[in-house]
């Protein structure tokens, strides 16, 4: 142990972590205390971390306080509110030098079990619940309140904050209301008349969140479903993609119930597997209605020999894929970005599917809405690729919008009138040089346009066909068609250094806020870099300019075989050498901290002096 | 392979039905299966009973799995849509199309090896489902389309063309759907049209999932002595339990059938299933008796034809899910969006 450090003192600015027992009903506790530091205008992101187990496994959530309002995950840890015995060796190791640790002192602990190097704040939880409570589960569920009422004196937080959240919730049950508060209250008085508070760790009110709003990526994916038009939805349970559906089901009782009958706007079938799942996807797709399926990577690889169907049938599809730690059953609670590849070229044969990768909540929305509509226009599978961490963690985040004018791109349909007016029906035809042939949907016409879908090959005209020639011009349709899917899905986007350079980093999905933050580190190192989000597959032609404009570029992902990497090199002709890894897999969500440094130490290794002029070249 | 034209000359005189339309029209694409394929006779078969119902041919949605059977939709009712899909995955691409929209006529066609080898699962949860469908599995006992290796509805001790003898159990598809919750089980054979025309109107009349499993010979892999599955065969070991008869509300023509004989089954739809019983009394309406008989006939060796089950008051996967009336696929943008209003007071509720 080092010699007694003073303690941290920041305010709005720290990592504050609790360590729970997994099923202790702590999450809406904690839940709490993350929500009453926004209401004070102090951006936090706080993050679930937890074991594949209902109860009775150690479960932590990291609250991250940052009055600049860096989102991603920073690491270590100022404060540790330590309610599992199970895990306090570890969680005492995990704690800064000059952190906090707050504990239940019901029953005393031998001084070896504390570090000199911390403040230790004991509480008897355990005491004064059973004073309090006599029922079992009540003193469980409000020694968490009565912890997260404590941490308001000891960070200065205001009270009233926490009452109106409180109130909030509980709107229309004021027994529940007024138990809560009255925890609270005990937790905020023990604190205030034994403790010293506040601590150098302190909340001090703001006005940093503006109109942003709080919410999950699952539930916002949810929701762009049903904005986006969504009708049918048939799954199978799998963490961390089951709340998309569960999502989905709350918003469709909630908009889409028929207000005269109460009746359902929407089907949503629990398959018996992901076979199942993604094939009722496909079949309401062909005939003519908006479905998804939301799964993770076992889900993904089940639904492979489908995806090829679709592709080659060319039946629209949406499937979100939030990623977890792979592969096999891997690290299914864990958050990693590593299906790119088995999405990008899934199924056997010349497959290539669109992949779309939301940021945040509010791309998950947005791009979950949009989805629907590039899946009609394109007639494909489209893919939403979000992770554990935005997918399953609620984000701070723009308000999520919509244009009422926007109509849904329902792409090309020939109608009756259509099939009627006499106009020419091949399926499989090229009429309009974009690779995107029209089709009919099943019942349009009592003689015209019927065709007989299938995965063989087929001619223009839908008729079976083992000829070459048919063939070669069906794939280079594909071919033209997945050009024109370059220039309808969403953009890269860009953000240049304050300073010319030749250094680039390209990076998408979940890694945006820890990017941002380490940008910011780098440029005080006076390390330069011009940073690309890009946000979908196929790649715009900005991505290879990007490239071709640095002399080489970092590959920030969270995956072990730089998948994103491959994809470039692969699509773009892009020179390896000039695309550099920067991987970060072990299931936590990428940190600032990691980029910065591997970045740094790749800069200084390279001996590249990074601040020039950038070479303007050609993209390949 | 039969590489025959049709010819598409019409005699004037060609039967039409209700609608105006001819047998022909609802033919499809010429069948490439081998001369003498049982899989032909049920296409014909389908193609009667869409003309004697006046369906409209384009309210049908024809899907199927893979194998020589599920090419079959190729080869009938041409002016329906028609989706040849991934092998033992037809019943959840069929439950899809069902779901997008209620209204249209879904007749899923399959193999034995589709639908109880690889797609097992799959016909087992579409029937739990109540999936408003016409199910037919197309019953050899092998897998025609990859040369003639068993398929799980093959017999026990049954021999194959090389001389192989079956050591594994059967799995009966019709005992199997009635378990299951199919609310109009059949079976049937290829080669008795008389049967087997009634038991599909009577099926595309049905609400819920209706099954016929039609035995259905492969003259090149599984039609040589010492296959149960064969042309001779079946003719000798078929016990048909009734005959029946379609009687749509248009036409409520008496037959004159010997009193005591004949049952009257009205279904959801309004159409009549007359039931001549054949032989001893059997109750297609007792679920627990028809399980039983087929279990009994089938240790004598027997294969059961007929009208086994129908349950006329059953209810379908859009009565449970509660959906509306439209089909989901025809509502417009005003009925599926909740607009920027909703999403203002979303977003205010998570501040
Ligand atoms: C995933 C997959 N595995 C294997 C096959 C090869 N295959 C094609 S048809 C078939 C069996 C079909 O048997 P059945 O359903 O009984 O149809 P039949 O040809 O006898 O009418 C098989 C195994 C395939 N198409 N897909
Ligand atoms: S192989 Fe058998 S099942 Fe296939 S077409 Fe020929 S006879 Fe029919
Ligand atoms: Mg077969």
């Amino acid at each position: 142990m080092s010699a007694q450090p003073t303690p941290i003192h920041r305010s709005n600015d720290f990592v504050i972590k609790f360590a729970n027992v997994n099923g202790s009903g702590s999450a809406s506790a904690n839940e709490l205390f993350a929500r009453a530091i926004i209401r004070m205008g102090v951006p936090v992101t706080p993050r679930n971390i937890f074991p594949s187990n209902i109860q009775g496994l150690p479960t932590w959530y990291e609250v991250r306080v940052s009055g600049e309002g860096w989102l991603g995950c920073r690491g270590g840890c100022d404060m540790m509110v330590a309610m599992n015995p199970q895990t306090w060796d570890r969680d005492l190791a995990g704690l800064d030098a000059g952190g906090y640790l707050l504990y239940d002192s019901t029953k005393p602990m031998p001084r070896s079990k504390f570090r000199d190097d911390i403040t230790v704040l004991g509480i008897p939880l355990t005491a004064l619940c059973n004073r309090e409570y006599s029922d079992a589960r009540e003193r469980q569920l409000f020694k968490n309140m009565m912890y997260v009422g404590a941490l308001i004196a000891l960070l200065d937080m205001d009270f009233a904050v926490a009452e109106r959240l409180v109130a909030d919730r509980y709107r229309g049950k004021d027994k529940l209301i007024q138990a809560n508060i009255n925890a609270l209250r005990i937790g905020h008085d023990y604190a205030t008349s034994h403790l010293d508070c506040p601590l150098g760790l302190r909340i001090e009110a703001a006005d940093k969140v503006g109109n942003r709003i709080f919410i999950d990526g699952n539930s916002a994916c949810g929701l762009g479903a049903v904005y986006g038009g969504a009708t049918v939805a048939a799954w199978y349970p799998i963490t961390p993609s089951t709340s998309v559906i569960e999502a989905f089901t709350a918003y469709c009782r909630k908009y889409r119930t028929d207000p005269d009958n109460g009746m359902a706007r929407y089907a949503i079938m629990q398959a018996e597997d992901e076979l199942a799942s993604i094939g009722m996807v496909i079949g309401a797709g062909w005939n003519g209605a908006r479905a998804f399926t939301a799964t993770s990577g076992p889900g993904i690889s089940l639904m492979q020999e489908f995806f090829g169907l679709a592709y080659f049938a060319e039946v629209p599809a949406v499937v979100f894929d939030v990623q977890r730690g792979s592969p096999s059953t891997g690290m299914p609670t864990r958050t990693q970005q590593s299906d790119l590849l088995a999405c990008a070229y899934a199924s056997h044969g010349d497959t290539r599917h669109v992949l779309l990768f939301p940021e945040d909540p509010y791309e998950c929305f947005a791009l979950g809405a949009q989805a629907f509509d590039l899946a009609e226009r394109l007639q494909t599978p489209v893919f939403v690729l979000l992770d554990l961490d935005i997918g399953m963690n609620e984000r701070l985040c723009a308000p999520f919008d919509w244009d009422d004018e926007r109509r849904y791109d329902r792409g090309k349909l020939m109608s009756h009138e259509d099939l009627e007016a006499g106009k020419n029906f091949g399926r499989y035809l090229d009429v309009d040089g974009d690779g995107i042939p029209y089709r009919t949907i099943p019942g349009t016409h009592p003689t015209k346009g019927a065709y007989f879908t299938r995965g063989t090959t087929r001619n223009a005209y839908a008729k079976y066909s083992e000829t070459g020639a048919d063939y070669i011009y069906n794939m280079e349709r594909l071919r033209r068609k997945f050009a024109t899917a370059k220039d309808l899905v969403p953009g890269a986007v860009a953000r240049p250094a304050t300073r010319p350079t030749r250094i680039g980093a390209i990076h998408y999905g979940s890694t945006g806020p820890a990017m941002a933050e380490a940008l910011a580190m780098l440029e005080r190192e006076d390390i330069h870099i011009d940073s690309l989000r890009v946000r979908a597959f196929p790649f715009g032609d900005e991505v290879m300019q990007f490239i071709a404009d640095h002399d080489f570029v970092f590959v920030v992902e969270q995956n072990e075989s730089a998948q994103l990497r491959s994809l470039l090199i692969n699509e773009g002709e892009i020179d390896p050498k000039r695309l550099v890894r920067v991987l970060h897999y072990d299931g936590s969500p990428i940190t600032a901290r990691f980029i910065a440094t591997h970045i740094a130490e790749a800069v200084t290794d390279r001996k590249v002096s990074p601040i020039g002029q950038p070479v303007r070249k050609v993209a390949p | 392979m039969t590489y025959l034209a049709k010819p598409r000359l019409l005699a004037a005189t060609a039967p039409r039905n209700a609608l105006g339309y001819t047998r022909r029209d609802y033919e499809g694409a010429i069948s490439t299966l081998c001369a003498g394929c049982g899989h032909d006779s049920i296409s014909a078969a389908i193609v009667q009973a869409c003309f004697d119902l006046d369906i409209e041919p384009h309210r049908v949605a024809k899907l199927s799995g893979i194998g020589c059977s599920s090419k079959t939709p190729d080869y009938f009712l041409g002016n329906s849509h028609g989706f040849n899909s991934v092998h033992g995955r037809m019943p959840s691409v069929l439950t899809g199309a069902a779901l997008a929209n209620r209204n249209l006529i879904y007749l899923g066609v399959s193999g034995d090896g589709d639908s109880a080898s690889i797609g097992i699962g799959q016909f087992a949860h579409a029937m739990r489902r109540g999936v408003n469908m016409t199910y037919i599995v197309e019953n050899n006992g092998v897998y025609g389309l990859t040369k003639g290796q068993f398929s799980a509805t093959a017999d026990k001790g049954s021999k194959s063309k090389r001389g192989v003898v079956n050591s594994d159990n059967p799995i009966d598809l019709a005992a199997l759907a009635l378990q299951l919750g199919a609310s109009y089980v059949a079976r049937s054979f290829s080669g008795d049209k008389e049967q087997l025309v009634p038991l599909i109107k009577g099926a595309l009349r049905h609400n819920g999932p209706a099954f016929i499993d039609i035995i259905s010979p492969c003259v090149t892999f599984n039609n040589h002595a010492g296959s149960t599955k064969s042309y001779d065969y079946v003719r000798e070991h078929n016990e048909a339990v009734n005959r029946v008869e379609v009687i749509l509300p248009r036409d409520r023509i008496e037959t004159s059938y010997p009193p005591g004989s004949l049952r009257r089954i009205v279904q959801h739809d309004g159409s009549i299933l007359h039931l001549r019983k054949l032989g001893e009394d059997y109750d297609p309406t007792d679920h627990i008796g028809a399980i039983n008989h087929l279990q009994e006939r089938h240790a004598l060796g027997e294969i059961v034809t007929g009208l086994l089950y129908v349950d006329n008051s059953a209810e379908d996967m859009h009565r449970h899910l509660n959906t509306v009336e439209k089909p989901l696929n025809q509502l417009g943008d005003a009925y599926l969006c909740p607009g920027s209003k909703a999403l203002d007071a979303l977003n205010a509720s998570l501040r």
